[in-house]
């Protein structure tokens, strides 16, 4: 199986450096809170830019053990903090609103994530998790009311905490409040109980 | 001294007071005095006006009822209200401006509290306030609230400390209220404790003219605002965050047809339920034709694309349209910028591309100031404007006077073409984001560039340089910019004699700011003979050392040389990483924190 972005991701995550936390700033996205707390102040001085203790990083040759990312500089390029955490905080709130979403497969050994913004319909979004999860399953995936060909049904997490069949309701509707997706067996499907 | 400070009060003979009063015929020549000084408006003529004689001296703080503090350091609130007794609109900054960029740890001063005792005592009569990156909290909020029964207006800008309780019993105290204007501030909000400071102004027909509080990061209760909004006929100018959706924003505009300045919430964000299809599209569109007074628009948060077009109908009137927090490509701003042929001030991300750029040039002939933001504030990023789009700029908005232009690399010639054809400009800011870029044509420093722009711009006022630039660069600005007031220096020059071109040439200049470059103590020491008509200096990561700090200190006793060192620094206490230092009347002050040490 190919080696995917997502996978890279991963292992970044469990690689063994030395360096300071939160050294990938411009990968993850810095828990700056939108409301401007004190404490946003702080971790905008402080975790967000490492290396912040010798200015010209350039000249030290950043040699913080940075895989990926040149070291950042305290402060440059001049843009208020008011303005970068505006967009950061955008992206945060609507990670919150389930645009990221894990997929698990039921006898699957691990979870995917996805980006829900991708896929443009349903159909995109079937498509996706069939390529995803071929490997684990012999025939398609459909999770779409009325197919009844197939061993799997795919259902998600919604805002309430609620499991949901896939393709219910419109497209943006279910992006804004799908959390986390479920690819069910068929077998668990129908005779399941209210929770999961 | 002084060209905006309040006043001559180093040269202590125009102190007024002391001795015995002037005689009769003295007296009435003041009255007659007062009577023409009270319609002199700019506090630089009235300072000018202020060093005459004791008599103008007198008269002149009898009538100035504007008080502008540059530096909240620079005098003491007690000084400043004995001598103005009669202020109506004060205007007081603080913190130096790259404290906005993370180098100024907190609590760091600028506190209001000092500022609002004294005037609580003295100006009971105080209409406006204006704060620029201050400190303050909801206590010298309620202290203001309660202290100025005929309090009109108040604009926060760039502030910390304070929070929606402090806004609470800003609208239920003052009553007469027109402006609550927050820009860009820091609230102080914990989640639990959220305070709902709409609902608090008052229920009857307010006299509110400008609303705005796009920074506040709380959600606001709606049906409060509508209300609001509903009973407040004056106003003209309304700023909502981004928690307000654009439904709701499509009710507040119904109820407020007379707006002229909309900032707007999220402009159709996914998250929002939305209802299927145009429909929603074509009533907001409907709307804005009906604001026929709208001329400056703003806020565009989250901005759906679909919902662009809504804006079409006011295109036209606008003179003022701010696009910079919105994310949307060249390909569905250049509809909209087609229509605005009436622009001045147009603020974008770097998104619009230099196509799009070269659509303003095209269309807003009347440009006065373009800005245009990083939308990935980073040197690594992808350039998305370039040498390009600036040029076309210049060739097309001939009457430009301020422009602020990030991108990630220049050429000298563009730069050289905009100064030959905007001859108006006034402020020049250029912040090529990737440190020391030389021109990424011809590989050279950027020094003809800038050098050109102090050349032919005759009226600078106002330069930030970046890329590339050796000492040649500060030669050009020491010789030819006359007139520079404000210097942004960043990453550049080569050795002292560029810092010392600037500090022997720029006889205008007041605002100096420079950081990571290789300028030390002998370059320092190089603009004794001008400190003091400047409002501060700021030197970060450059080469001084305590020893030039102390001798500028000990040199010129009226100026405050504060060295700022952060908690986690080695022991090298020679070396001084932060140089802040400012004239002042009123000595080294008293709520330094311990990160500060004052020479």
């Amino acid at each position: 199986m190919e080696v995917t972005a997502s996978d890279l991701d991963n292992l970044k995550a469990t690689e063994l450096r030395l360096g300071l936390p939160g050294i990938d700033a411009p990968e993850k996205p810095a828990p700056v809170s939108p409301r401007g707390s004190k404490r946003a102040l702080l971790v905008s001085n402080e975790e967000c830019w490492p290396g912040k203790n010798k200015s010209p990083e350039a000249d030290s040759g950043g040699q913080e053990a940075q895989p990926m990312a040149k070291a950042q500089v305290v402060g440059w390029p001049p843009i208020r903090s008011y303005r970068k955490n505006s967009f950061k905080a955008r992206k945060e709130e609507m990670e919150a609103a389930g645009l990221f979403v894990k997929v698990s497969m039921d006898g699957a050994p691990y979870l995917r994530k996805i980006d829900l913004k991708v896929y443009q319909d349903y159909k995109e979004l079937k498509e996706a998790l069939d390529n995803m999860f071929r490997c684990f399953s012999t025939g398609e995936l459909s999770g779409m009311q009325g197919c009844n060909g197939s061993e799997y049904a795919i259902t998600y997490e919604d805002k309430d905490g609620d499991w949901m069949l896939v393709g219910d309701v419109p497209w943006e509707m279910f992006m804004s409040s799908c959390k986390r997706l479920r690819i069910m067996r068929r077998s668990e499907a129908t005779g399941m109980p209210s929770s999961p | 001294m002084s060209e905006d400070e309040d006043g001559g009060g180093g040269s202590a003979k125009s102190r007024g007071g002391g001795g015995a009063p002037p005689p009769f015929s003295d007296q009435v020549l003041e009255i007659v005095l007062e009577n023409v000084l009270q319609f002199l408006s700019s506090r630089r003529d009235r300072n000018a006006a202020s060093l005459v004689c004791r008599s103008w001296y007198r008269a002149e703080a009898q009538t100035r009822r504007e008080l502008f503090i540059g530096n909240c350091y620079a005098v003491s609130p007690r000084r400043a209200t004995e001598r103005f007794r009669r202020i109506r609109a004060v205007v007081l900054k603080g913190k130096p401006r790259f404290a906005d960029f993370g180098l100024v740890p907190i609590n760091w001063g600028a506190h209001f509290h000092p500022w609002v005792s004294a005037m609580a005592a003295a100006y009971p009569w105080l209409e406006k306030l204006c704060l620029k990156r201050m400190s303050l909290t909801d206590g010298d909020l309620s202290l203001l609230a309660h202290s100025f029964p005929n309090f009109k207006e108040l604009s926060l800008i760039c502030c910390e400390g304070f929070s929606t309780a402090g806004l609470a019993v800003i609208a239920e105290k003052c009553r007469h209220l027109r402006v609550l204007d927050l820009i860009e501030d820091y609230l102080e909000d914990d989640e639990d404790e959220m305070v709902d400071w709409i609902s608090r102004f008052p229920e009857t027909t307010t006299c509110l003219e400008s609303l705005g509080f796009d920074c506040v990061g709380s959600a606001v209760n709606f049906e409060a605002l509508e209300a609001l909004v509903t009973r407040s006929p004056a106003l003209r100018r309304l700023r909502v965050n981004h928690h307000v959706s654009v439904d709701q924003l499509h009710r507040l505009m119904a109820r407020a047809p007379q707006l002229t300045h909309l900032g707007t919430g999220s402009f159709g964000s996914a998250a929002a339920a939305i209802p299927q299809g145009g429909n929603n599209v074509v009533d907001l569109m409907s709307t804005f034709a009906g604001s026929k007074s709208l001329v400056c628009l703003s806020g565009f948060r989250d901005v759906a694309p679909q919902y662009l077009p809504a804006i079409h109908p006011v295109c036209a009137n606008l003179t003022s349209l701010n696009f910079s927090y919105a994310e949307v490509s060249a390909e569905e701003l250049i509809p909209v910028i087609r229509h605005c042929h009436n622009l001045q001030i147009f603020w974008v991300l770097d998104t619009v591309r230099d196509e799009g750029l070269q659509a303003v040039a095209a269309t807003c002939k009347d440009l006065r100031e373009l800005r245009v933001f990083p939308l990935d504030p980073t040197e690594d990023s992808e350039g998305s404007v370039s040498d390009v789009g600036l040029i076309a700029i210049s060739e097309g908005c001939r009457k430009l006077r301020s422009i602020l232009y990030f991108c990630q690399q220049m050429t000298n010639m563009a730069v050289v073409t905009m100064s030959k054809n905007c001859q108006d400009l006034v402020v020049f800011r250029l912040c090529i984001m990737g440190r020391r870029r030389p021109d990424h044509v011809t590989g050279e420093p950027m020094d003809e560039g800038f050098g050109a722009i102090v050349m032919n711009c005759k009226k600078l006022r106002r330069l930030a340089v970046s890329g590339l630039l050796t000492d040649k660069a500060f030669a050009y600005i020491g010789k030819y910019g006359k007139l520079v007031r404000t210097l942004s220096v960043a990453f550049a020059g080569n050795t002292d004699l560029a810092l010392t071109y600037v500090l022997e040439g720029c006889t205008k200049l007041q605002k100096l700011e420079i950081r990571d470059s290789p300028f030390g103590d002998s370059a320092l020491l190089a603009g004794l003979h001008h400190y003091y008509n400047m409002r501060f200096l700021w030197m970060s990561s450059c080469k001084l050392s305590v020893r030039g700090c102390m001798e500028v200190a000990q040199r010129l006793p009226h100026l405050v040389v504060e060295v700022i060192r952060e908690r986690d620094e080695d022991d090298d206490h020679e070396a001084v990483e932060k140089l802040y230092m400012y004239r002042s009347l009123a000595g080294p002050r008293n709520d330094a924190p311990p990160f500060v040490e004052i020479l």
